[in-house]
This record gives structure tokens, C-alpha cells and sequence, in this order.
């Protein structure tokens, strides 16, 4: 009850700020220019939610007061009648002749004043983000009119960030348009700044200025800008490699340990990474209140869907085939074809939709000509997380050291007392949990579908292969600087011929170092 | 080695059959007899007859040699795209945009010339060429580093797989020249015989039970000769081979050569049936698929591949025809019964029993 008291209350003041129009109509009609532009100022300064829409519609020539009931309305011209609404509250009247209205007219110089009125308008709005994205589509825009109240509203602002922003956009003016000593000061304020609008500013005035020293000191801001920009452009393909490289290294890194550690050609790992990015979309979709955090509960559920899963392939049918590496390369192909149809026929051949949480999207804007998306930053940390877990799981311990042992002389191991069966399962389960944890990853980048598995599979190879097969570190390295290579490559080779090459040179690598850029050393290399 | 002259010259026999007998029920029995086989499945079973032939060319390597190449869909497709250059060729101006110079695809890229290496594809000769020469200089080149550089087992299966993916990237591109992604199609006539007429078409299936045949002898002349039996000693035991005094990477490099030549000719008797070729089938799933083929009939004799290629592409016509759904489940399980429990293939069990 008190809550529709309230609302009703508000829209009543509203309603009274609109009448405001009206209450100004005999000055807005008279024939006093002063008094005209005292009736527009004093709009300007009302809290009436329409009144950016009475500013605009003055400047448009849409305003008209009806002759019949002294009305202030918006009009817009249909054919020979004038289709019309009330300008205080919105509500639609009967279309009408030419001769049924009354113009507001306006002269030249009211209008630039209207415009610049309009500008500032939402630059005096109570939110900051909104002073602050006011300030932003400004800037470049204003003229001499429209500058002087920003100088006025930048004294008063309290917000730095606007506050700098006030700063940058009176500087852009000023440098073309202000005094000696203004111009000096904006030269001051953009030095240093890589704003589009603040080079395209210093080009124009390095081209028209007709004072040399302007000109030079123009000139030496935009070379100083220009070389840094590069610089900056370098710094962002180096982004985007090292974050291709974390993807490949996430999705290769299960590889390394089924494939490197244990030396099973494991065709089924791309499935196993697709299956990760299934239960992604299957938590999302038990939890679609919470999306941010269903990506922190899917990873242990996508490594236990996957690890289970690949325990599972190595006990029916990996177990019996240790020792002959090329069929347990075909027997894991057709595990990875049963696994692709499972998911086409069991759940949809259609590739589903996950979501990605608040917290993944975005950019961080670190200046003008750079910023990072956040997604490619989460997965870069995520990929050396992952990474230093792995590392820290078979290097330090108990697991790890009894993994290594079998995988280096299973006999010796037995002989030991370790029981080499279990830990071959849970080598596998761990390699497979893995990949599905990479699901997880991958599946915020691309489309989740039953060939997500196919297109990262060939990938995945070549990274531990380039890297030296049973060496983490390889891994790393390789998926970095194959991520790093390829955005090298891409804009002049394009992405396709980009790929191809790095292929190619991959196959020549491998001639020269058939074991990869770290290879194993010691007598278990010769099996 | 086990033989098994029984076996051997029963399938020799049975394909010699096939070939003759096909087309006399298709060309000379009535539409309505018992007997008759329809146009379309003298077609289906002449594609079949290169499959038999692309997998005897596996097998070559991989049942005697050791080498499990995992790019032998590269060598296929590329037979097969120099028979479609041929055959494009062969359209003339009654293309789509009846340029007579120029292929459709490169009219629609709106390029002035053909590029050079479409230079002579109009008479078969050249063609012929190509079709030996295109796949036996990649397998050489590919090979020659690749043996030199002792790249063994798994990693020469991946580079293999790497091959063939790069070159299915590539001839994905319209700037190569061979129709972009939807390679080359819309063939007329072959030596100035219409694709379309049944003659033909059972002319290509009996050239293809053929090839067949005659790769077949040809293989098994190589694989008793001298050079046959160091292939198995390779295979077997490469470093003994090599401390013994054969040239291992010689070996190699001729017997991968010949297997990749092999398959280009399987593909450009394939294309002209097919009536089209595209960088798909270069797709590295294809040339695994063809090993399952192998080690399905059994690797290591010259007519288990043949039987296995046989068997899994009818059993693959079967199932897409009747659920096609399950025919990724067939095929998976395929893979995983035959290397789990047939290791010497369908072949195999008979060898068993005859023991």
C-alpha cells in the first residue's frame, strides 16, 4: 500500500515538472528574444524528465503550440497533415492541417545555443558513469559555444575520473581552437595521451596551423604517439599469442601426462575435453540463478566426469594393449567416435549454449590503444594454475613418483611393490580429468558441440610432440610459442596459410628433433 | 610369414568374377530379371574397388614395412584431384558461364588466366601424369625426410596426420587454384564418353577391378621379392636390418613412393565415379578410417585389406542406408573389437582354425 502511495506520488511531481511547457508557453511564443531564451534556460534548469526532448524538438522545428487549445505539442509532418502528441506528458492527439498550429521559431544563434545546451545537459546527470560517458561522446565534438560551460562544470567536479575527462575534452578544443596560452596548456595536458581524437586533433593542426613552432611541437607529439602505439600493438599480439598458447597448452596438457608419462596414443582426448564442456553446459543449466559462480563448481565436476570416463577406457580397454602403441592409436579413435555419436544421439547433434559468467566478460582498458579482454586473461592464469598443479602433483608426490617409476620400468616398479595396474589407472584417470577441466576452459571460448573434441585433437598432438614427449615443461614452451608463432604469422600470412606454415614447420622440426624441443634422456628413451 | 594360397586364389578368383559378371548383369540382363544390378550399384561397387586398392596401398606399408601412415587420404585425394582437373577441363563451355578457357570456379573468382600447373590438364597424357607424379613426389619428398631423419613409429604416424591436415587446410583455400571448399565437380565426359551413360560407368567399374588386379599382382611380386622380404625384416626388427647392411631408408622411401602412387591412382579411378572431389577427403578421419579397414581384414597379407575395405563399406552403405544414427557406434566399436580381439584381422580367425 505505501509502496504505491509512493510511486504515485512520484509520478504526480513528475507529471507537475511536464506541466512546466505549458506554464512556459506565452514566453516561449512571444516575441522577446530574451525572453525566449530565458524560457529555454529556465527548461534547461528543471527537472523535467522530458525536457532533452522539448531542447530537441525546438532545434528539429517539431514544437508547435495548437491554436484551438493553446497546447504545446510535437509534431511531425505526414503528407499534408501534422500527426501530433503532447509535449508534456507523451499522450497522442488528432492529426491536423498546417493551419491548426502555431511554430515555436528559433533563430541561428538560439540554436547553437540549444546544442550546446543539450550537451551539458547530461553532463550535470547525478551518476557519474553517466557524466563520464557523457564527457566521452563529446569529445572532438564540441565547438567554442558549447566548451565554455564544460570549463565552468569541470571547477565543480568532484569525480577525478570525469574530472579528467572534462580536461581532455576542453584540451581537444583548445588545441585547435584556444588562445596562445590555452593551446599551451592542452599541449601540456595531451602529451602522453594516446586518444584517437586527441592524434586525429594534433594531425589536423599539424596540417593547418599556420604558427611554426605549433606545428613542430604537434609533429614531435604525434611521432612520440605514433612510436608508442606500435609498441603497444606488439605488446597486444603478444597477448593474443600467449593466450592461444595457454588454450593449446590447456588443451594439450592431459595429453602430456596419457601420452608423454604413460605413452598411450590417446585418440579419445579431444572426447574427454568435450565431454569437460558438456558438464559445464549441464551444471550451468542445473543452476541458471547463479552463472557466475557455475564455472568455480564445474571444474571438479568436469574432472571427475572425464578422470571417471577415462579410468573407465584404460581398465575395458587400454589395460590390454600396453606395448603396442598403434593399435591402442586405433582402438582410442573408435572410443572417440563412440563417444561423438553418445553425445549426438543422447543429448542433441546441435552444437548448446554456455554461458559466460559476469566476471569473464569485459575488457581491462590498460590505455587508449590497449586494452585485454578478460576472458584471454582468465584463461592465461587459468592454464599456468593448471599447469603448476600438474607439476606440483607428479614431481612432489607419492602419486607422482610411483607414476614416473612405472612409467620409466614397470617391471623394476612391480618389484618395488608398487601395483602398477592401479597407478596406470589412475595416470589415465588423471590425464583424463585433466582434459576435462580444459573442457571447462574451452568451453567459454568456442561452440560447445559433439566436434569440439576434433578440432583441438591434431593441436594437442602436435604440442607434446613439439615439446619432447614425457616432459611437461616441453609442453608449456611448445603450446606458448606455437600461440605466440601463429599470432605472428597471422597478419600478413592470413589465419589459414598461418596455420599451414606452423604445420609445416612443425613436420621439418621434427626431422631435425624427432624428440620434440625437451626430449627424454636416460636408458628408457630405447623402448 | 604364414601364407594362404587357398584363401589367395579363391579371392583372386572371386574379383576376376566380380569384375566380368557385373557388368554382363547390368548391361545385358533385363531390368526386370532377378539378376539385373542397377546402374547405381555398379557404381557403389566400383567406389568400392578403389577403397580395396587405397587399402592395399596401406597395408603395404603398414602390414610390411611397419609404417602406420595416417596421411594416406592425401595421396588418394590428390589422384583424384588431378583426374578432376582433367575431367573439368573435359566441361568445356558448358560450364555454368560457358567460358571455354576457364573452369567456373575461376571465372566466379573472376581470375584472367589458369594457373600455371592447369597448363596441358586437357589431354589425358598429362593428366596421367599427374596423377602418377603428384602423390609420388609428395610421398617422396615427405619421405625422403622423414626416413633420413629415422622418424619412427607414432611420430611418423603424426607427422603423417599433420600432412594431410595441412594440405586439406590449403586446398581449402580459393587462392590455391583448385575450387576452394567445394573442389571440383559438375564433370561431363571422360575421353569423350558421357560420365552419365551406363556403358561408361561399367567401362570405370571394370577399370577399377582392374587396377585392382593388377596392383594386387604387383604387390604380391614385390612383397616375394628380394626387396619384399627386407621390407618384413624391417618391419620386424629395422635396427638388426640395418646393422646388417641394408640401406633401411631406401627401402622405405621406395616402398612409401610406390604405396602413395598406388593410392593416387585408386583416387583417380574413384573421382570420375564419385563425380566429385573436395578437400574433405583429405580429412585426417578419412585415413584413419582406411586403417580400419586394414586391421579389420588383417594386415600383413595382400587380400585382408582387400576384404576389409570390402566389408566395412558395404556394412557402411548398409548402415547409413538403414540407421544411419548408428553407424558412428559401428564403426567405434569396429575399431576397438578388431585391435582388441582380432589382431591379425578377420583373416586371422581363418588362419586359426586352419592351424
Amino acid at each position: 500500500m505505501v509502496l504505491v502511495l509512493s510511486l504515485l506520488s512520484v509520478t504526480a511531481v513528475a507529471s507537475e515538472d511536464n506541466e512546466l511547457i505549458q506554464t512556459l508557453a506565452p514566453e516561449l511564443l512571444s516575441k522577446s528574444k530574451p525572453k525566449r531564451l530565458m524560457a529555454i534556460d529556465e527548461i534547461a534548469a528543471s527537472s523535467a524528465p522530458r525536457k532533452a526532448l522539448w531542447l530537441q524538438a525546438m532545434i528539429d522545428g517539431d514544437l508547435y503550440q495548437l491554436k484551438k487549445t493553446d497546447e504545446i505539442v510535437l509534431a511531425t509532418r505526414q503528407g499534408n497533415t501534422y500527426s501530433l502528441t503532447k509535449a508534456s506528458d507523451g499522450t497522442g492527439l488528432d492529426s491536423v492541417k498546417k493551419r491548426a498550429l502555431r511554430k515555436i521559431k528559433i533563430d541561428n544563434a538560439m540554436r547553437s545555443y540549444l546544442r550546446s545546451l543539450i550537451g551539458t545537459l547530461a553532463l550535470q546527470s547525478d551518476d557519474t558513469e553517466e557524466r563520464f560517458q557523457a564527457v566521452y561522446s563529446l569529445l572532438g565534438k564540441v565547438d567554442s559555444d558549447a566548451v565554455e560551460p564544460i570549463r565552468k562544470l569541470k571547477s565543480q567536479e568532484k569525480s577525478e575520473r570525469v574530472h579528467e575527462a572534462m580536461g581532455l575534452l576542453i584540451s581537444i578544443h583548445d588545441l585547435e581552437n584556444g588562445t596562445a596560452e590555452q593551446q599551451a596548456d592542452a599541449f601540456e595536458f595531451v602529451s602522453g595521451r594516446l586518444d584517437n581524437d586527441v592524434l586525429n586533433s594534433l594531425r589536423r593542426l599539424s596540417e593547418t596551423s599556420a604558427d611554426k613552432q605549433v606545428v613542430a611541437q604537434a609533429v614531435m607529439l604525434l611521432d612520440e604517439a605514433e612510436s608508442r602505439k606500435r609498441w603497444y600493438t606488439y605488446i597486444e599480439t603478444l597477448f593474443f599469442g600467449v593466450s592461444l598458447g595457454s588454450v593449446l597448452v590447456v588443451a594439450a596438457i592431459g595429453l602430456a601426462i596419457t601420452f608423454g608419462v604413460m605413452g598411450v596414443i590417446n585418440m579419445a582426448h579431444g572426447e574427454l575435453i568435450m565431454l569437460g564442456a558438456y558438464t559445464t553446459y549441464f551444471i550451468q543449466q542445473l543452476m541458471p540463478s547463479a552463472i557466475d559462480y557455475s564455472l568455480i563448481l564445474a571444474v571438479p565436476a568436469a574432472f571427475i566426469v572425464s578422470g571417471s570416463v577415462g579410468v573407465l577406457i584404460e581398465r575395458t580397454v587400454i589395460r590390454h594393449l600396453y606395448g603396442r602403441k598403434l593399435e591402442t592409436l586405433l582402438a582410442t579413435f573408435g572410443i572417440s567416435l563412440l563417444l561423438q555419436q553418445a553425445v549426438r544421439t543422447f543429448i542433441s547433434p546441435q552444437n548448446v549454449a554456455v554461458i559466460n559468467p559476469s566476471w569473464m566478460t569485459g575488457s581491462w582498458v590498460v590505455n587508449p590503444a590497449l586494452s585485454l579482454t578478460l576472458n584471454r586473461l582468465v584463461i592465461i592464469a587459468f592454464c599456468l594454475f593448471v599447469f603448476a598443479v600438474l607439476l606440483f602433483v607428479l614431481t612432489r608426490t607419492r602419486f607422482g613418483l610411483q607414476t614416473r617409476a612405472v612409467a620409466q620400468n614397470r617391471q623394476m616398479a612391480r618389484a618395488m611393490g608398487i601395483r602398477s595396474a592401479r597407478v596406470d589407472a589412475m595416470t589415465f584417470g588423471l590425464g583424463s580429468g585433466v582434459a576435462g577441466i580444459a573442457g571447462v576452459a574451452l568451453s567459454q571460448l568456442g561452440n560447445v558441440g559433439p566436434n569440439l573434441g576434433q578440432s583441438y585433437i591434431i593441436d594437442s598432438f602436435i604440442v607434446v610432440v613439439f615439446g619432447g614427449v614425457g616432459s611437461l615443461w616441453g609442453t608449456l614452451v611448445a603450446g606458448m610459442s606455437l600461440g605466440i608463432g601463429n599470432k605472428l604469422l597471422e597478419p600478413w600470412a592470413g589465419a589459414v596459410l598461418a596455420k599451414i606454415l606452423l604445420l609445416v614447420f612443425i613436420i621439418l622440426f621434427i626431422q631435425k628433433r624427432p624428440s620434440g624441443l625437451f626430449p627424454q634422456r636416460g636408458r628408457a628413451v630405447e623402448s | 610369414m604364414p601364407t594362404y594360397p587357398l584363401i589367395d586364389r579363391l579371392l583372386l578368383i572371386a574379383l576376376v568374377l566380380l569384375t566380368i559378371t557385373v557388368p554382363i548383369l547390368n548391361l545385358g540382363v533385363n531390368a526386370d530379371h532377378a539378376l539385373y544390378i542397377e546402374t547405381y550399384n555398379v557404381t557403389l561397387l566400383g567406389k568400392y574397388l578403389c577403397f580395396a586398392l587405397l587399402a592395399l596401398s596401406v597395408d603395404l606399408v603398414w602390414g610390411y614395412l611397419g609404417i602406420l601412415s595416417l596421411g594416406h587420404g592425401a595421396f588418394f585425394a590428390l589422384g583424384g584431384y588431378a583426374m578432376g582437373m582433367y575431367l573439368v577441363r573435359q566441361i568445356g563451355d558448358r560450364g555454368v558461364y560457358g567460358n571455354p578457357d576457364l573452369p567456373d570456379f575461376m571465372v566466379f573468382l573472376n581470375w584472367q588466366e589458369a594457373p600455371w600447373f592447369w597448363t596441358g590438364m586437357e589431354h589425358f597424357p598429362v593428366a596421367l601424369t599427374a596423377i602418377v607424379l603428384a602423390p609420388g613426389l609428395l610421398a617422396f619428398v615427405f619421405g625422403w625426410f622423414a626416413f633420413r631423419s629415422r622418424v619412427n613409429g607414432v611420430y611418423l604416424s603424426i607427422i603423417t596426420q599433420a600432412m594431410t591436415f595441412a594440405l586439406m587446410l590449403a586446398f581449402f583455400r580459393n587462392e590455391m587454384g583448385f575450387g576452394g571448399n567445394n573442389g571440383l565437380t559438375d564433370f561431363k565426359d571422360i575421353w569423350g564418353f558421357s560420365l552419365q551413360s551406363n556403358e561408361t560407368r561399367n567401362a570405370l567399374f571394370v577399370a577399377s577391378g582392374v587396377a585392382l588386379l593388377l596392383g594386387y599382382f604387383i604387390c604380391q611380386k614385390i612383397v616375394r621379392s628380394r626387396a619384399g622380404l627386407v621390407a618384413q625384416a624391417i618391419r620386424d626388427a629395422e635396427s638388426r636390418t640395418r646393422f646388417i647392411g641394408f640401406n633401411v631408408e631406401n627401402y622405405k622411401l621406395w616402398f612409401f613412393t610406390f604405396s602413395a602412387i598406388l593410392a593416387g591412382i585408386a583416387g583417380a579411378l574413384y573421382v570420375p565415379q564419385a563425380g566429385i572431389i573436395n578437400p574433405s577427403q583429405m580429412a585426417p578421419l578419412g585415413s584413419i578410417e582406411v586403417v580400419v579397414w586394414v586391421a579389420l581384414g588383417g594386415r600383413g597379407s595382400l587380400y585382408g585389406p582387400i576384404i576389409g575395405a570390402l566389408l566395412v563399406n558395404y556394412a557402411k552403405s548398409w548402415f547409413t542406408a538403414a540407421f544411419p544414427e548408428y553407424w558412428l557406434f559401428a564403426l567405434g566399436a569396429l575399431f576397438v573389437i578388431s585391435t582388441l580381439y582380432l589382431p591379425n584381422g578377420v583373416m586371422g580367425l581363418f588362419n586359426r582354425k586352419a592351424a
